[in-house]
């Protein structure tokens, strides 16, 4: 057999996973006249929401930025909520993506990591939009040294974007033997969500910490680590690191360069031991 | 390059048989295991091997394994043990649909599917207009194609899939789907293909198709191969076996319900019943014929087939507008009269059918009973099976004519 050069079927790999990745993007904002904009207006609604109920009714604040000196909760909310959404949202198209191109498994063959990459990639530019028009409004307020941060926001850009297509690649192959886990994973990120501090701060943690150990609650002697448990929660590392590019203008600390790297890969080895243990038998199963 | 396009060697391939499947966490949970399932041998240790530039047919019952295979050797299933080695660039046709999505565009689904088959943006771009001509559906290529017709979506996707210029272009049941003008056109292809030096593999219920079509042929039953080679030859058997045919002492095989029979089919020339005959020349074709029952408005059929399995020419009594009213229970005889024999010289098989009134009962069809040779008479043309009596004349700008 003339095998084809190695590169030559990655490249290929590389076209199509492209090719689909605009094509959602474009099914995106195809679907109305406004389009692009559109877009947009769903982020700002709920980061109105959530500035208002958690800012000005429940009086929540936001540490003042570290460098920045911003003081502004919606915006550092907005950096928490589009982070999030990613995160949450990109897992979800990529679990479903095989599931949902059934109908092109069944009859073409390709490397089917495409599919789960590609969906991935998709929402990834509607957050590299989002983060866009955030960095702008940011800029407008305090000015451009935020742009100074472009570089090290690209290196965590691309770990988050890794760390959920681990996690996408996981699921994805669970999601076939198990369908009702597309359900429990809508369930299960809403709780997420509010365990990954988008709309509260760290501190408040801390203090229901110490206010549970001095109500006597405690284990062994010891105060409830429940500040431990937070960060050990990798969606609220990565928030924090956006937080601290975009909001303090400040480097993330050293441990959560640890950890998210950590997440990353370890995400990254599990979804792609997983997807190649059960590749061969998608077809059959769907 | 090895000479073989497709190699298959001692591939198998199963599925699980779940018995009452329940796809969700919850049930596994509760039930506590997984589900109960069993093997079921779809491919059973089939080795194969497709020569370049042949068109090759698989031949089988329904569910006897024909899809599995293909799907293996397109690499969508992978099977469970063996090997297939597949030398060229590969495109398949397997089923209805070919993985278009349903709102998107026509056009963007040729890039998009066309991109998934490997093509380039560039090379889209330059076949665009081509694989449109041969759809044929220029006209809704801008609408979602979850408003195409069956047929429509099937012609669109064979379109991008025979501009792949594919070496190997495998193809399952999907001609069925497409109109006469459209099957045309795709065996048309098929021809170009195999010109070309390309391997076409298919999967067809359609036995002229096949027998015409291919050169070689492999007849699977559940899951194993029992039978490969020359096409005609299995084909003939395969459709024979479909239709519980029996061999005839007096040559050709038969097939039908018996009520009715024809017990000796002549070809007559001159008076005399012969196997050797001339072009132009006058033929009757008499076939005598016992019925145990009273047949109503009887359909009498009859047909030449050459020698390479080509379908000559064919006639029934009701399309001739000659209907009997009825044949009595005994024996009888009814002629086919052919007044100037327009074959050129070769040798053609007869075959001969009494179907009821509906044409959906047969029966008796004694196929391939008399075989018979054409010997040069006139007119004579120059080649082909088919002489029409043709001429050539009228010369522009008029010329003196030196010989004729
Ligand atoms: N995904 C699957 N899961 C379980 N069984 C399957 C699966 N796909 C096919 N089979 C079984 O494998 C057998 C072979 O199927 P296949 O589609 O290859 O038959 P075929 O020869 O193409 O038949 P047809 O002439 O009807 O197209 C069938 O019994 C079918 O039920
Ligand atoms: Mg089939």
């Amino acid at each position: 057999m003339v095998n084809p050069p190695f590169s030559a079927e990655v490249r290929g790999a590389i076209t199509l996973t492209w090719t689909l990745a605009l094509r959602e993007v474009r099914a995106q904002y195809n679907r109305t006249a406004l389009g692009r904009l559109w877009s947009l207006v769903n982020p700002l609604v709920t980061i109105a929401t959530y500035s208002l109920v958690f800012g000005l009714i429940l009086a929540g604040q936001a540490p003042p930025g570290i460098n920045s000196k911003l003081h502004f909760f919606s915006l550092w909310i907005a950096v928490g909520l589009v982070t999030w959404t990613f995160l949450s949202s990109s897992i979800a198209a990529g679990m479903s993506a095989l599931l949902g191109n059934a109908g092109l498994l069944t009859k073409v063959h390709f490397p089917r990591v495409v599919l789960v990459v590609s969906a991935v990639i998709a929402k990834a530019a509607t957050f590299l939009t989002e983060l866009s028009v955030i960095m702008v409004i940011v800029a407008a307020i305090v000015g451009p040294k935020i742009f100074l941060m472009i570089p090290v926001l690209v290196v965590f850009i691309i770990l988050l974007a890794v760390f959920c297509t681990g996690v996408a690649l996981t699921l994805s192959i669970v999601v076939i033997w198990f369908r009702d886990i597309e359900h429990l994973w809508g369930l299960f990120s809403q709780v997420w969500m509010y365990a990954s501090g988008v709309v509260f701060p760290v501190t408040l943690v801390a203090s229901a910490s110490t206010r549970l150990f001095q109500d006597g609650i405690s284990i062994n002697g010891q105060p409830i680590p429940l500040l431990a448990v937070f960060r050990a929660n990798p969606a609220e590392q990565f928030i924090e690191a956006f937080r601290a590019l975009i909001y303090d203008f400040a480097l993330p600390n050293w441990d959560i360069w640890l950890m998210t790297t950590l997440w990353a890969c370890g995400s990254l080895t599990i979804g792609t031991l997983v997807f190649r243990a059960k590749q061969a038998r998608i077809v059959e199963e769907l | 390059m090895s000479d073989f396009a497709v190699r298959v060697e001692n591939v198998t391939k199963t599925f699980r048989v779940y018995t009452d499947r329940n796809q969700s966490l919850k049930s596994a949970i509760i039930a506590r295991g997984r589900n109960k399932f069993e093997e079921f041998v779809a491919v059973d240790d089939v080795s194969l091997e497709i020569p370049r530039g042949i068109t090759f047919g698989l031949l089988g019952h329904n569910g006897s394994g024909k899809s599995t295979l293909l799907k293996c050797i397109a690499r969508i299933l992978t099977p469970n043990s063996g090997k297939i080695t597949v030398d060229g660039r590969l495109a398949a046709m397997l089923e209805v649909g070919s993985g278009f999505h349903p709102n998107l565009t026509g056009r963007e689904n040729v890039y998009l599917n066309g991109a998934i088959l490997g093509m380039s943006k560039k090379e889209i771009d330059r076949k665009f207009d081509a694989i449109i001509d041969f759809s044929g559906v220029e006209r809704f290529i801008d609408q979602p194609v979850k408003n195409y017709s069956s047929g429509m979506y099937v012609r669109l996707g064979f379109a991008v899939a025979i501009h792949v210029e594919p070496d190997i272009l495998l193809v399952d049941e999907v001609l069925a789907v497409g109109d006469m003008q459209f099957q045309e056109k795709c065996t048309e292809k098929f021809s170009e293909l195999k010109a070309d030096g390309r391997t076409v593999v298919v999967v067809s219920h359609a036995h002229d198709l096949m027998r015409t079509f291919c050169d070689e042929v492999a007849w699977l039953q559940n899951g194993r191969v029992i039978e490969t080679g020359d096409a005609m030859g299995i084909v003939d058997a395969y459709a024979n076996k479909e239709h519980r045919a029996r061999k005839v002492e007096s040559g050709g095989v038969r097939f039908g319900s018996g009520e009715s029979y024809v017990t000796k089919l002549e070809w007559i020339v001159d008076g005399v019943d012969t196997r050797t005959c001339h072009t132009g020349d006058e033929v009757t074709i008499r076939a005598h014929y016992q019925s145990e029952i009273e047949i109503e408005r009887p359909i009498f059929g009859t047909s030449l087939d050459s020698r390479e399995g080509v379908f000559v020419w064919g006639h029934h009594s009701r399309d001739a507008g000659y209907v009997v009213s009825s044949i009595k229970p005994g024996t009888g005889s009814i002629d086919v009269r052919i007044p100037s024999l327009p074959l050129r010289p070769g040798t053609f098989d007869v075959s001969f059918s009494i179907q009821d009134r509906t044409g959906t009962h047969v029966y008796d069809a004694l196929q391939r009973a008399i075989r018979i040779d054409v010997l040069t008479g006139t007119p004579i043309e120059s080649g082909g099976i088919m002489t029409f009596g043709s001429s050539f004349e009228n010369i522009q700008p008029p010329r003196p004519i030196a010989a004729g």
